[in-house]
């Protein structure tokens, strides 16, 4: 059976896409196996433990429980499109400074989430970080060093190093 | 791809989308899809049809009309939480949305979708039944209005009929001086509720309780009013240990186990945090 497909433009991080996709094709399976970006993970897919965060026009959200098809006209960004002219960004450099990952399944979700985090408020108090680390699952139990590395980068706060 | 195979169709506007329940009264409507997507990607629901409504215009408005906080139901739940109107006026609404999911979720989630998925645990549908907030359900005969209380039903069953649309909820301002509160005990605090409890009391010139609602969710089908307790409530005045009224409230419908005993401690915190 031939299924109908649907005609999307979509920027993902920052290089322009125009695509067909079938409508129950999830916006996670269309950045890993359609445009190979496998950065982001799939844990769960029922939008519980995080591990697929994106940044749809800046705001996070799950792509496991978002359409491809619903990614028409927006701005995904993916832990790819974190990095500028190869130099890891700060969140990035402070997670491995912070040994904030060990098997590194959870990291791409956490960093769109922190990212979102620090874009929205640049000095999050440990208690709102904490509360957005919530959304992730970590089974190698790396939050302390999740929170240590968002507080280093947070305006004043954390001068652990 | 994990979704059976599905006709998918976006309307962008209320009467296009109305149009496509009209032609396919079995099409699932997909909000947020916060629940409705984990659904379908475990295949316990499947649905032939598909209407996304996340490209309708104008249904996601927060205003104020008619002494009323009037809010679309495509409104997201992480646009509750920056609402200046909805601090200024229903905080407790905020305080509710601040405990739904996360916010990644939030930021898809939206309230008209956690009001027709009417999850057992969910803080958005015990806010609704506290103040009884009045639906509006469109169809394309035309639109009627539901109090909360009839819309719903039980867990997961709300009162749309086949063609129906929710489009927007509204929500009683307070009245000045009205004092409210939600409570929660959960594992984590956005984990869902084992147990929560959300009151609206009026005080008299005696410092009395004149008017009061009580609502509470968990270890029942769906979030309810509890009208004896509302009762029990009036002439009370604030200061003694709550404890002793709580305990005498009718809970009904529920086992009388440690979840119904959670259910009295939330109780008993939203009125101490209701008259702090």
């Amino acid at each position: 059976m031939s299924e109908e497909r649907f005609p999307i433009s979509v920027t993902v991080n920052g290089e322009p896409h125009r695509l067909d996709v079938p409508a129950r094709l999830s916006l996670a399976d269309l950045l890993r196996e359609g445009l190979r970006l496998t950065g982001t993970h799939l844990g769960c897919e029922h939008g519980a433990c995080g591990a697929c965060t994106v940044l749809v026009d800046g705001a996070s959200a799950r792509a496991c429980l978002m359409l491809a098809v619903q990614a028409d006209g927006r701005s995904i960004t993916t832990v790819e499109g974190l990095e500028r002219a190869g130099r890891l960004h700060p969140l990035q450099q402070a997670l491995a400074d912070h040994h904030g990952l060990q098997c590194g399944f959870c990291t791409p979700g956490v960093l769109m989430t922190l990212v979102e985090l620090l874009d929205a408020s640049p000095s999050p108090s440990e208690a709102e970080i904490r509360m957005a680390l919530a959304g992730h699952h970590c089974r190698c139990t790396g939050y302390q060093g999740m929170v240590e590395a968002a507080l280093s980068l947070s305006g004043g706060a954390g001068t652990d190093r | 791809m994990k979704p059976a195979a599905f006709r998918y169709h976006a309307p962008r506007s209320l009467p296009e989308a109305l149009a496509v329940l009209e032609r396919h009264p079995e099409a699932r409507p997909l909000a947020g899809g916060q629940s409705l997507m984990p659904q379908l990607n475990a295949r316990q629901v499947t649905a032939p049809h598909l209407l996304d409504l996340n490209r309708l215009d104008g249904l996601d408005g927060i205003e104020e009309a008619e002494g009323c906080i009037r809010i679309g139901a495509m409104a997201r739940q992480a646009a509750l939480l920056r609402s200046p109107l909805l601090r200024r006026h229903l905080p407790i609404l905020v305080e509710a949305a601040a405990l739904v999911g996360h916010i990644a979720t939030r930021n898809r989630g939206t309230l008209g979708g956690s009001l027709c998925q009417l999850d057992p645990w969910a803080e958005l549908p015990l806010v609704a039944a506290l103040l009884d907030a009045e639906l509006e359900l469109a169809a394309p005969s035309g639109t009627r209005r539901l109090a909360f209380r009839h819309f719903a039903q039980g867990a997961g069953r709300n009162a749309l009929w086949p063609g129906e649309l929710l489009t927007q909820a509204r929500f009683p301002i307070p009245a000045p001086g009205a004092r409210q509160a939600f409570v929660e005990i959960a594992d984590r605090p956005n984990d869902p509720a084992e147990a929560a409890a959300a009151v609206s009391l009026r005080l008299g010139a005696g410092g009395e309780v004149v008017s009061a609602a009580l609502a509470v969710c968990g270890p029942f089908p769906v979030a309810r009013r509890l009208p004896e307790g509302e009762t029990m409530l009036l002439g009370w005045r604030p200061g003694p240990d709550p404890r002793p009224l709580v305990s005498a409230m009718p809970l009904p419908d529920v086992a009388d186990d440690d979840r119904a005993a959670m259910v009295r401690v939330a109780l008993r915190r939203a009125l101490e945090r209701a008259m702090a």
